[in-house]
């Protein structure tokens, strides 16, 4: 299935977790927030939210700004 | 006795906000935050790029006494602010939020319409919201009756270092805001600060200013100076302004020689 993650068209296996994207990806839980669809996905709910196909996933991190 | 800036639930000693960006270095970024003598500290959220998602995050590098304050810088929409308060929400545990929604490109100048709508939607979330905003007297009562905890109006452009261009929007601003009044953006130099809390400003937010000086460690100290210098000349209260001369030094009793 098809996910749009950070605005890029991503190809993962259908029914995959947001923790299990996170290791596709090669992504530390550390120091990042996740939001689905515009709703926030919690670091306790990573384990158990099942991406759906064309889901929009937002992963961000802390940057310099001011 | 000591006197506190207070922004919502929160108390700070410090009236200097600095910021994260521009530094040539983390390294003197926290030699600058230490110098300046801040108690928060502002940065701003993105996306991970997915090619390259390696690297030490920012935060590892902030003084963890440091109260953070994420913004929503780069956002041109309500909609993508309110998202990243709520990202930033999570990934800080903070309610504390500056609220950035850009009208203009060039002027980076704030979307007022935007600003009021993200800041709504944020109060009502439970978000301590500090939105930057122009010098607008009229927009920040605005904002200050939907809620937000305090309002950041600029001095000058983003990262322009003009000081403060329009003293008496902001002296009236402050004279009406029954919350802090932040001055956010412009500022380039000590005397620019002190100027602005001359005013009567509660604090200010700098980052380029300090963070592109030829020397940043030293700039931040100057600004903590000229932050605490300002500050305390407005508690003081200055001298009334006149056009004539008016000696310090008594005009009786003078020595007077005669011409031979």
């Amino acid at each position: 299935m098809i996910l749009e993650i950070n605005g890029e068209k991503r190809t993962l296996e259908d029914g995959v977790t947001i923790a299990a994207l996170l290791l596709a990806l090669g992504l530390d839980r550390r120091g990042i927030a996740i939001a689905r669809n515009d709703d926030i996905v919690s670091a306790s709910e990573y384990d158990h939210t099942i991406c759906g196909s064309e889901d929009r996933i937002e992963i961000i991190r802390a940057v310099a700004g001011g | 006795m000591t006197e506190y800036l207070r922004i919502g639930a929160y108390e700070f000693t410090s009236r200097l906000i600095v910021g994260t960006g521009k530094y040539p270095s983390l390294q003197i970024m926290q030699d600058a935050h230490r110098a300046s003598g801040a108690q928060m500290v502002t940065v701003a959220i993105r996306r991970i790029d997915l090619n390259d998602p390696s690297g030490k995050s920012l935060l590892d590098y902030l003084d963890p006494s440091m109260r953070i304050l994420p913004n929503t810088a780069g956002c041109f929409t309500a909609k993508d602010a309110i998202l990243t308060a709520k990202l930033a929400r999570e990934l800080l545990h903070t309610d504390l939020i500056k609220v950035e929604v850009i009208g203009d490109e060039e002027t980076l100048h704030p979307d007022v319409r935007g600003t009021i709508e993200a800041c709504e939607a944020l109060v009502r979330d439970g978000f301590t919201v500090l939105p930057y905003i122009g010098d607008d007297p009229v927009a920040c009562k605005e904002l200050e009756a939907i809620g937000c905890a305090a309002v950041m109006p600029l001095a000058a452009p983003i990262g322009s270092g003009l000081g403060v261009c329009n003293p008496y929007s902001i002296a009236i601003i402050k004279e009406r805001a029954n919350i802090p009044v932040i001055v956010d953006a412009g500022v380039g130099t000590a005397s620019d600060a002190a100027i602005a809390l001359e005013l009567g400003v509660d604090a200010i937010l700098m980052n380029t200013g300090i963070a592109t000086a030829r020397d940043p460690v030293g700039m931040a100290e100057a600004m903590k100076h000229g932050v605490i210098a300002g500050r305390l000349a407005y508690l003081a209260g200055r001298m009334e302004k006149r056009l004539y001369a008016n000696a310090s030094s008594p005009m009786r009793n003078l020595i007077v020689t005669k011409n031979a």
